[in-house]
């Protein structure tokens, strides 16, 4: 069982007391946001957020950059905590500015993203009335956020504020709202810094459970049959965790595969990775989950991508889980040896105790040899001939001319989502950056600006399909005020492709409403908006132009015309389990039964 | 609510702040996620600690109640959940008000019924009582039962409240201090 102690706060009142400075709360806000160490917000003014905005003009050191719509906000800061593992901040007004940044929420919730979002609200007489740009931000934000609060004194707002950056950024990182009424930003009130504010969560320090660490080592060193599954704890346990994987996978020397937001975690170049797994994962990574003997999860959830069919998820193995959220915990599937834990330390603990045991595991050379059978069958591979340029060609192309850059990737969602997750290739953490739990269309461009914005020298790109990148275009204005020269990839294949995919195998290729009709021409857009815009139509002439696109200091909307029907393979079909997949030679046509068509 | 159910009945304790919207968070909870609610109560119980207690009655596989308690544990406001059913020294008590309207006979047997369940007249008219009873659910769906027959036209139950047996408390965390470990999760 673990053991948890409390940290107290070693400040008495009285010295918070002394530390206090008086100030309005808007000036609080700019004040917490340094104390911090935000150096960049991502925002978008109105009437019940207009002290704070006053505030902001006389600071310099803090980066306002303002977006054309807070749902861009919301997904620049998401981008910026992704790729930085800080917590990323976004500023928006009451009533539709709230609103707006509810899909961003969600999306880091499920993604496990530390953000915070500081809300305008109504003045406090006025809350309750349906008065001008009023709602219940509180209400409507309460189940996809890890806590929310209404400040109704501006007494409360520092505390509250450096509460809300902890509850952010610990544990299982998540988004929060701190939404302040007009009347609060103007009213003055005590400012105490970070180290003085008595918090009501508090820092808790949970012993790591050195028992089931034990057990976990005896299995894995017990294991003919093993594979590590990892997932977006490790990237968000920190630069240690991922470094810890790398030390216990090749010491022990078993498989690896990961989720599509554990990517970067562990090279993708290193022979013991299968690639990643789940709907559309790798060949050999799925059969590897479905037949091994021993699975051993880290700061993944088994999600229904992840596993398919629940009754038949990897049947023969024991399962160690290592998560720092109690609730993960045999919440879809039962597992042997829980260790509620950061996922860096716990590694770490294995490695010791792994090396401490002396004796190597059980040969798994029969194992590796199996896993050598179901790479042979090449998953991935594809056919590029003619004049058309297949996606997964564009993929790699795109791939191969930035490897030696420092890059950063994003992705909206659908097939040209998991292309990327399939033909681009992480050697580390935090350089991918994608919307897996919520799987929000329009993610993408936003996320590249705050990727951007963290790192304005690295190369950042925006794989995006004709479709999602529609839902956020509008932030290419963003782009070109605020100097983030990221790069748009479109591959436009005129279809919302998964959707088209779905639609061919489960609904008797009728294609309702998913064909891209009335596109834009991308170019013009591009130009229009004071972007670069290329467009490629024949695989001859890619890799120049995508060459073009890296060189050129400025954003560019690259229109890459592709394939228009082509499918996003391997597939483990709707309801079917990880030894069910269909690979792209397959014929597809009923290979979801009518179970499964109700799946989503 | 869905009817109440008896065998798998769990009835658990939760120790929250007391502050505006916190009912919200854990009934929102429990609604999101598809759990069952059988019975709810809910009022401010420690003044000086700032807390109040939710005692839910919800219901399911044993699986599905960890997973209730995990998710409850990660609400910031919850600062315990106490697992009444599974506490050997639980005792959990629920009041009812009863009202029957009957003459002649039933009025003398609903009279009769209501001193064998030690319940409490505590309005009366020439033709209607209501009677006021305490007692475990069970003891409370049996009184039910029994007056139907005689009369029984309005009942209003608070739910279940639940409190440890013995000097021993629940050792409810009142302090900030002492807060578990799932809140900051």
């Amino acid at each position: 069982m673990t053991v948890t102690a409390t940290i107290t706060s070693i400040h008495s009142p009285d010295a918070a007391a002394q530390a206090a400075v008086e100030m309005t709360g808007a000036e609080m806000v700019i004040r917490a946001l340094e104390d911090h160490g935000v150096d960049t917000l991502f925002g978008y003014p109105g009437g019940a957020v207009l002290p704070i905005y006053d505030a902001l003009f006389s600071h310099d050191a803090l980066r306002h950059i303002l977006v054309r719509h807070e749902q861009g906000a919301g997904h620049a800061a998401e981008g910026y905590a992704r790729s930085t593992g800080k917590v990323g901040v976004a500023l928006v007004t009451s009533g539709p500015g709230a609103t707006n940044i509810v899909t961003p929420l969600a999306d880091a919730l499920l993604d496990s993203i530390p953000m915070v979002v500081i809300s305008g609200q109504v003045p406090t007489h006025l809350i309750g009335t349906d008065a001008f740009q009023e709602c219940d931000t509180i209400g409507i934000t309460r189940s996809c956020t890890k806590h929310n609060w209404l400040v109704s004194d501006v007494n409360d707002l520092a505390a509250i504020l450096h509460e809300a950056f902890h509850v952010a950024k610990s544990g299982r990182p998540g988004p929060v709202v701190v939404d302040i009424p007009k009347d609060v930003q103007f009213a003055r009130g005590a400012y105490y810094p970070p180290t003085h504010a008595s918090r009501r969560s508090k820092r808790t320090v949970r012993t790591l459970d050195t028992n089931a660490i034990a057990r976990a080592v005896e299995l894995m060193a017990n294991a003919r049959r093993p594979v590590f599954y990892t997932g977006g704890g490790v990237i968000n346990a920190g630069p240690r965790a991922s470094a810890a994987l790398r030390e216990l996978v090749r010491e022990t020397g078993f498989p690896i595969t990961s989720t599509l937001m554990g990517l970067g975690a562990y090279p993708a170049s290193d022979p013991q990775w299968l690639g990643m797994l789940g709907m559309h994962g790798s060949w050999e990574a799925n059969h590897a989950m479905h037949d091994c003997d021993l699975m051993i999860c880290v700061g993944a959830r088994f999600d229904d991508r992840v596993t398919g069919r629940l009754d038949a998820f990897s049947p023969n193995s024991k399962k160690i889980h290592i998560d720092i959220d109690p609730s993960s915990i045999n919440k879809n599937v039962p597992v042997d040896v829980p260790v509620i834990a950061d996922a860096g330390e716990a590694l770490q603990a294995l490695v010791a105790a792994w090396r401490a045991r002396g004796k190597r595991g059980q040969d798994t050379k029969d194992w590796w040899k199996r896993i050598e059978g179901w790479r042979a069958r090449q998953c991935f591979a594809y056919e590029q001939s003619g004049d058309v340029i297949k996606p997964q060609y564009a993929i790699e192309r795109l791939y191969a001319a930035t490897r030696d850059r420092d890059v950063y990737i994003t992705t909206e969602v659908g097939q040209h989502q998991m292309w990327a997750a399939q033909y681009f290739h992480f050697e580390e953490p935090n350089r991918w950056m994608t919307s897996g739990g919520l799987g929000t269309m329009g993610y993408g461009l936003p996320a590249a600006l705050g990727v951007q914005a963290a790192h304005p020298n690295a190369l950042v790109i925006d794989i995006a399909g004709e479709a999602s990148v529609q839902m956020t275009m509008q932030e290419m204005s963003t782009a070109v005020q605020h100097n983030l020269p990221i790069k748009i990839f479109i591959l436009n294949n005129e279809w919302m492709g998964m959707v088209r995919q779905w639609q061919q195998l489960l609904h008797g290729e009728r294609y309702s409403h998913s064909y891209s009709h009335a596109l834009p021409d991308f170019v013009k857009m591009a130009e229009a908006f004071g972007c670069v815009g290329i467009r490629a139509e024949r695989p001859d002439e890619l890799d120049a132009k995508i060459k073009q696109m890296i060189e050129t200091p400025a954003p560019v909307l690259f229109d890459c015309r592709v394939a228009r029907e082509e499918n996003c393979f391997p597939m483990i079909p709707s309801g079917k389990a990880h030894n069910e997949m269909i690979l792209a030679g397959d014929g597809a046509a009923g290979a979801i039964d009518d179970a499964g068509k109700k799946l989503v | 609510m869905a009817p109440r159910s008896t065998s798998d009945s769990r009835t658990l304790a939760i120790v929250v702040d007391n502050e505006p919207g916190v009912l919200a968070r854990v009934v929102g909870m429990f609604s999101a996620r598809g759990y069952n609610i059988e019975s709810l109560t809910v009022a401010e119980t420690d003044r000086a600690a700032h807390t109040s207690r939710i005692t839910v009655v919800t219901g399911g596989e044993p699986g599905i109640i960890d997973q209730i308690k995990a998710q409850l544990e990660r609400i910031l406001s919850v600062r315990q959940v106490i697992d009444v059913t599974l506490d050997p020294a639980g005792v959990v008590r629920e009041l009812a008000l009863i009202k029957v309207r009957s003459t002649g006979q039933d009025r003398i047997e609903a009279l009769r019924v209501s001193d064998i369940f030690r319940a409490k007249v505590i309005d009366t008219t020439l033709e209607s009582f209501i009677f006021e009873v305490t007692g475990s659910s069970d003891k409370i769906d049996a009184i039910i039962e029994l007056m139907r027959p005689i009369g029984l036209v309005e009942v209003s139950r608070t739910g279940v409240l639940s409190i440890h047996r013995g000097a021993e408390t629940d050792k409810i965390i009142t302090s900030d201090a002492a807060k578990p470990a799932a809140t900051s999760l």
